[in-house]
């Protein structure tokens, strides 16, 4: 069965949706990272497991988007996901930031939550298969995601007494590298064109807003006013990430022929 | 068909009985997990599909199956292949699965997730959800108020 990319006759068009399916991947890998960060220091047991869990099928999702790449290129999934260079990384920024506190990985995590599961939504209904069929599968698994990031942001936001000013100060922190999500590139605008991806990175964002909207200001948060934080699906990074990179990647690098 | 890959075809459905799930003790044919098998001379391929794509067991059911299937007589490749085309649902678990999984101390919804989870030691509707997220990624944890026994329940990934 051909993949996903080797199916597309338009070089131009597939080397477009390739951007598309590393950047979803490098998302899925950079959070999936920074979520299992918690592994045996989140507040309670059963919170612990969860973003452990999360951070599980994070990685899980990179894995199966990387192996859509690499099944058309002959390549390893492996070397997408631990073999480049910082500048070959497509995430936003938003993905890679450090966890300042239980408060600010909930809101990033409900802010990513409520745009991946619209992402996901886009490509299942992009007509490229395999991996139309892989997204509508994963929407099933972010969902349980969302869940557990809604109920902790209830949570923070209602404890007293300075619950509200410190998941406030979260949102605002996360909101212009939020906002970084959605940076226009040239492979949107040809997706667009070609009838691949049914929106464009603008309308994306309005509709992500208007999603977040009655979540954050249910729990009495407010909606900052501030620009977009972009770079990171250009490449182009914070330092953050070369430190993330170096500890994400080592075991790889010292042997990166090592098979499991 | 001739009768010779019927045979064949038997058999290897027969190996794959015997395949077991790394993370639930039952076979991966009674979980749904073969979609398809396809007998062509001396080839065989089979299509699993994944019950989540983020489980950490699927390159190690991949191989399971891999190996079992080069063992039987007559076959000489084997192809493995996830497929997404379709979901995996809580109807794909066969009734033998189910009570196997039920015997085990495992709370098996009966068609969705979001019904109400009953206790497999006592019965009991009368039960608190601990964790949406529990030791495997395909199970939550909970406690019945009724027995005071904490249970595991099988997750489905969520209805899209």
């Amino acid at each position: 069965m051909p993949g996903t990319l080797a199916a597309i006759a338009d070089p131009a068009v597939r080397e477009a949706f390739r951007e598309w399916l590393l950047r979803m991947a490098d998302d899925e890998l950079v959070i999936g990272h920074r979520h299992s960060e918690w592994t045996g220091v989140g507040p309670d047991i059963e919170s612990d497991v969860a973003m452990s869990s999360i951070a599980q099928e994070e990685l899980g999702h990179a894995r199966a988007l990387y192996e859509q790449i690499a099944e058309d290129e002959g390549g390893d999934a492996d070397r997408l996901a631990f073999g480049r260079a910082a500048g070959e990384y497509r995430h936003a920024a938003l993905l890679e930031q450090e966890n300042e506190g239980w408060e600010y990985s909930i809101v990033r995590l409900v802010l990513y939550e409520t745009f991946e599961v619209a992402r996901l939504r886009l490509v299942a209904a992009s007509g490229q298969e395999p991996v139309a069929g892989l997204a509508q599968l994963l929407t099933r698994e972010e969902r349980y995601h969302a869940l557990f990031g809604e109920t902790w942001l209830r949570r923070l936001a209602g404890g007293a007494p300075d619950g509200p000013e410190r998941i406030q100060a979260a949102v605002d922190k996360a909101w212009p590298d939020a906002l970084g999500l959605f940076e226009a590139t040239p492979a949107d605008a040809l997706l667009q064109h070609a009838g691949v991806l049914r929106t464009s990175p603008g309308a994306e964002c309005d509709a992500w807003v208007e999603a977040v909207r009655p979540v954050l200001e249910g729990c009495g948060l407010r909606i900052p006013t501030v620009t977009a934080r972009e770079g990171g699906r250009r490449g182009v990074h914070t330092p953050a990430f070369e430190e993330l990179l170096a500890q994400m990647t080592e075991v790889w690098r010292s042997d990166p022929e090592a098979r499991w | 068909m001739t009768s010779a890959a019927a045979a064949l075809e038997r058999a290897v459905w027969d190996i794959l009985a015997s395949v077991e799930d790394p993370e639930l003790p039952i076979s991966i044919v009674d979980l749904g997990l073969v979609r398809d098998v396809q007998v062509d001379g001396e080839h065989v391929a089979v299509r699993l599909v994944p019950t989540w794509i983020a489980c950490p067991a699927l390159a190690v059911i991949r191989s399971r199956v891999r190996n079992a299937l080069l063992s039987v007589a007559g076959v000489r490749d084997a192809s493995v292949e996830y497929t997404y085309d379709q979901p995996w649902t809580l109807d794909r678990l066969s009734t033998r699965g189910r009570a196997q999984l039920t015997a085990h101390g495992l709370s098996v919804p009966a068609c969705r997730f979001a019904e109400p989870p009953v206790c497999p030691y006592c019965g009991s509707h009368d039960v608190v959800a601990e964790s949406l997220f529990g030791p495997t990624l395909c199970r939550a944890t909970y406690l019945c108020r009724a027995c005071h026994n904490p249970f595991e329940r099988l997750k489905p990934p969520a209805d899209a």
